[in-house]
């Protein structure tokens, strides 16, 4: 056993010393899910090569991204992790729930850092369990309730017959207690139509909505799912603007395919669509015209391209912060962590980076890991091919969501052994 | 020059009647054994465990329970991925509800849960054979994911339909779980993979392994010299299932750590696990490692090649490891049928005339 720990520490000592601030891409440019998964990518790594060209990095500190591919595979993602962990990675995003599941113990081992924007574990919201695991600034449970406040702004709710359209996984699942909860609050009936992996086949379920002819749709997808349910509901001439869809199923590549037949589906979002910033200005001169841009370099713009960026750069922030508070701009993967811990995104922030308005403002404490959760409802215009939003970001329900994370991350932490606390 | 019978003389029945008679074979046998267990463990990291020797032993040992189905009683299976999983949620159920268990009785209870379950679905196999048995278990597949996926229980009614390992150990040292050293996890496969393949080694060479291989055959011959179909068709169903429900467990507990039913056991696992036996050679204990080596290794080393070496992006080199992994298949398939045990007992025949051609 001692001869191991010496192999492994003569194996650590003898790589060179990191100088570089290395954020590792998971990512997946293959596969079912590869139309999603690479505009996140190409986001994520154009942000940092900007930073690289115009800043020289981050606090003088150039950045090197190291890009695995995943292909939304499990067992890949566990070799992608052991691969790019030696390497001093800061901050995992791993873009898929089933790998984040995977990864949550194996990061708070490692005392490494993972932001999961949006997806993964809900109750990581819950900091004082999930020490290491990061979700702002919103999650899958604030995205029901978002859905459901949304169609309750436009109308009386209770009695009304809501069907969910999941993935059939862990992603898909997550917001099932929400909705059953809000469907008691609220009063209405709750229909579950799982789809499985990897959802190219949806006849039978669009064939059951039909059917039982519920009066809205919220639809948690991802990948070919995304497009095959929208235009089976394009099919069954369901009516558009009572489909609506967690983010991840807001890209353009999910509506494209359906054509005229997509306008008004609407989807959620916790960040700012198109590519009316300044940010886009420096984005073209330094990386895409200097021909730095990752993957084709067309993605720029588009709904997913823009989170990959917001991740990107939310980690960047973060790396900032813990740059300050640790007066060393060498950060190891525990500074990051703390740097993580005490992000605070204002608006000046945002308008200094070049992207006022952007998303929202929050807050990161120890006790809340997941932000504030506000989220805006975008809406799909196919003559003009483009989304545009048409609320303003608005908070979730979370007198049903807290107790909710709480429970989950009680659970978690009997589950794991975790002694629950700030350290 | 290698591999020579002589000089090597047998003077008992048990000598003769060894697994290794010859003495060369027998020697590197025990030198791939004594590295395995006295080299590899001082030498592994994080790395090497999670990403080559953890995967290779478990896909190996779940080879070995589908050569033994379809490679020596003929019986074709598409339930591998399937019964897998109900190793590995017989696994989770078991160490969620006893704790204080020692992993080592988890598992091989594991597995006989899958022997039992796999016998259920083996029961067709009385009535049809070939495609239509491949069909069977093909229902097998789907049937067991929709049911892992329907009933909350099998998840502990947890909210994502997840299942995750929790930290258990052997003899106080731990081998599931987030905290485990990669030396725990390298040993507590390779043990299983050692006892299956010597399980399976042995039984194949005994009464109930030529009944298996009788039927496989000729079932109808088979059953006029006495072979009760019946019996060996079941067994062989039983002791593959017992096989691939331990290398489900390991393939949640110590690999995964998390697993998602649709995920984690789906067709796809299936067909990889056919593929290892078929290009591993079918009724081979020792192609079932070549054949787990070489569907596990070779996307590794491709992308390590690629990537790590030639620095080529990342979407290229996994598209290019598709068609490179998919052509040495169909190259393999057509230079030698009979797999990579064939090729290493060709190899074999030669050494041992080298360095004479005739």
């Amino acid at each position: 056993m001692k001869l191991t720990t010496l192999a492994v520490a003569a194996v650590m000592a003898a790589s060179p010393v990191m100088a570089d601030l290395v954020f590792p891409s998971l990512s997946y440019r293959t596969g079912p899910y590869a139309a999603n998964g690479i505009p996140f990518a190409d986001g994520y790594e154009d942000y940092f090569t900007l930073l690289n060209e115009r800043d020289g990095g981050i606090g003088g500190v150039p950045i090197k991204v190291i890009e695995c591919e995943t292909g939304y595979n499990t067992e890949k993602g566990v070799e992608c992790y052991e691969a790019t962990k030696g390497e001093g990675a800061l901050v995992y995003q791993p873009l898929s729930t089933g790998i984040t599941y995977q990864l949550i113990p194996k990061v708070t081992a490692d005392g490494i850092p993972m932001h999961t924007m949006g997806y993964g574990r809900t109750s990581a919201k819950n900091g004082e369990t999930f020490s290491n695991v990061f979700n702002y600034p919103a999650n899958y449970w604030d995205g029901a309730s978002h859905a459901i406040n949304h169609i309750m702004s436009l109308g009386d709710i209770s009695g009304k017959k809501i069907a969910l359209v999941y993935h059939n996984s862990a992603y898909g699942k997550e917001p099932i207690r929400t909705l059953e909860e809000l469907s008691k609050k609220h009063g209405f009936e709750l229909m579950l139509v799982p789809v499985d992996h990897p959802g190219q086949e949806q006849k039978s379920q669009w064939l059951q909505i039909r059917q039982q002819k519920p009066d809205n749709v919220i639809m948690y997808g991802w990948g070919v799912m995304n497009q095959v349910a929208i235009q089976e509901a394009a099919n069954i001439r369901f009516p558009m603007e009572n489909f609506i869809g967690i983010w991840w199923s807001g890209s353009e590549n999910d509506v494209l395919p359906a054509g005229d037949r997509a306008n008004g589906y609407k989807a959620l979002t916790f960040h700012n669509l198109g590519d009316d910033y300044p940010l886009y200005d420096d984005l073209r001169k330094y990386v895409v015209d200097a021909g730095k841009a990752a993957g084709a370099g067309d993605q720029l713009g588009t709904a997913l391209y823009n989170r990959g960026m917001y991740a990107a750069m939310l980690a960047s922030e973060a790396a900032k912060t813990a740059q300050e508070l640790s007066g060393d701009v060498n950060l190891t993967p525990a500074m990051m962590r703390d740097g993580m811990e005490a992000l605070e995104m204002t608006e000046a922030k945002m308008a200094e980076i070049g992207l006022p308005g952007f998303g929202p403002e929050f807050k990161v404490s120890c006790q809340n890991h997941g932000g504030n959760g506000l989220g805006a409802v975008a809406q799909w215009d196919a003559a003009a091919k483009k989304w545009s939003l048409i609320t303003g970001y608005e908070g979730s329900d979370q007198d049903v969501i807290q107790p909710l994370i709480d429970e989950d991350s009680a659970a978690f932490a009997a589950e794991a052994g975790i002694e629950a606390g700030c350290k | 020059m290698f591999y020579r019978e002589s000089g090597d003389f047998s003077t008992t029945y048990s000598e003769d009647s060894q697994t290794f008679p010859i003495k060369f074979d027998r020697y590197r046998y025990y030198l791939v054994l004594a590295v395995a267990f006295l080299v590899v463990p001082f030498f592994i990291n994080d790395y090497w465990a999670n990403a080559v020797f953890v995967p290779f032993l478990i896909y190996a040992t779940a080879a070995i329970g589908l050569n033994i189905l379809t490679g020596y009683c003929g019986q074709v299976s598409l339930g591998t991925g399937a019964f897998m999983a109900v190793g590995a949620y017989a696994v989770y159920k078991l160490m969620t509800a006893f704790p204080e268990v020692s992993m080592l009785i988890h598992v091989p209870l594991a597995g006989l849960v899958t022997a039992g379950v796999v016998t259920i679905f083996g029961l067709p196999s009385l009535r049809i054979k070939g495609f239509y048995l491949a069909v069977a278990t093909l229902a097998a597949q789907f049937f067991l994911v929709w049911l892992f996926n329907k009933v909350p229980w099998f998840y502990n009614y947890s909210a994502s339909g997840q299942i995750s390992s929790p930290e258990r150990s052997v003899f106080g040292i731990i081998v599931t779980g987030p905290n485990t050293e990669a030396w725990a996890k390298y040993m507590i496969c390779l043990i299983f993979v050692t006892l299956a393949a010597l399980i399976a080694r042995n039984l194949t060479r005994g009464s109930v392994g030529r009944k298996w291989m009788a039927i496989r055959d000729m079932d109808i011959a088979a059953e006029i010299i006495g072979v009760n179909p019946m019996m060996a068709k079941l067994t062989a169903f039983a002791v593959s299932g017992f096989f691939i429900g331990i290398a489900g467990a390991l393939f949640f507990s110590v690999y995964l750590g998390a697993a998602e039913v649709g995920e984690s056991f789906g067709i796809d696992k299936s067909f990889l696990v056919l593929f290892m036996v078929i290009i591993g050679g079918l009724g081979s204990i020792f192609g079932s490692f070549a054949g787990a080596a070489f569907m596990v290794l070779l996307p590794v080393f491709l992308k390590n090649v690629f990537v790590g070496m030639l620095g080529w992006p990342t979407d290229l080199a996994a598209h290019l490891q598709f068609i490179v992994s998919g052509g040495l298949i169909i190259v393999f398939l057509i230079l030698e049928p009979h797999g990579l045990a064939q090729l290493w007992r060709v190899a074999k025949e030669k050494l041992r005339l080298w360095p004479f051609p005739h």
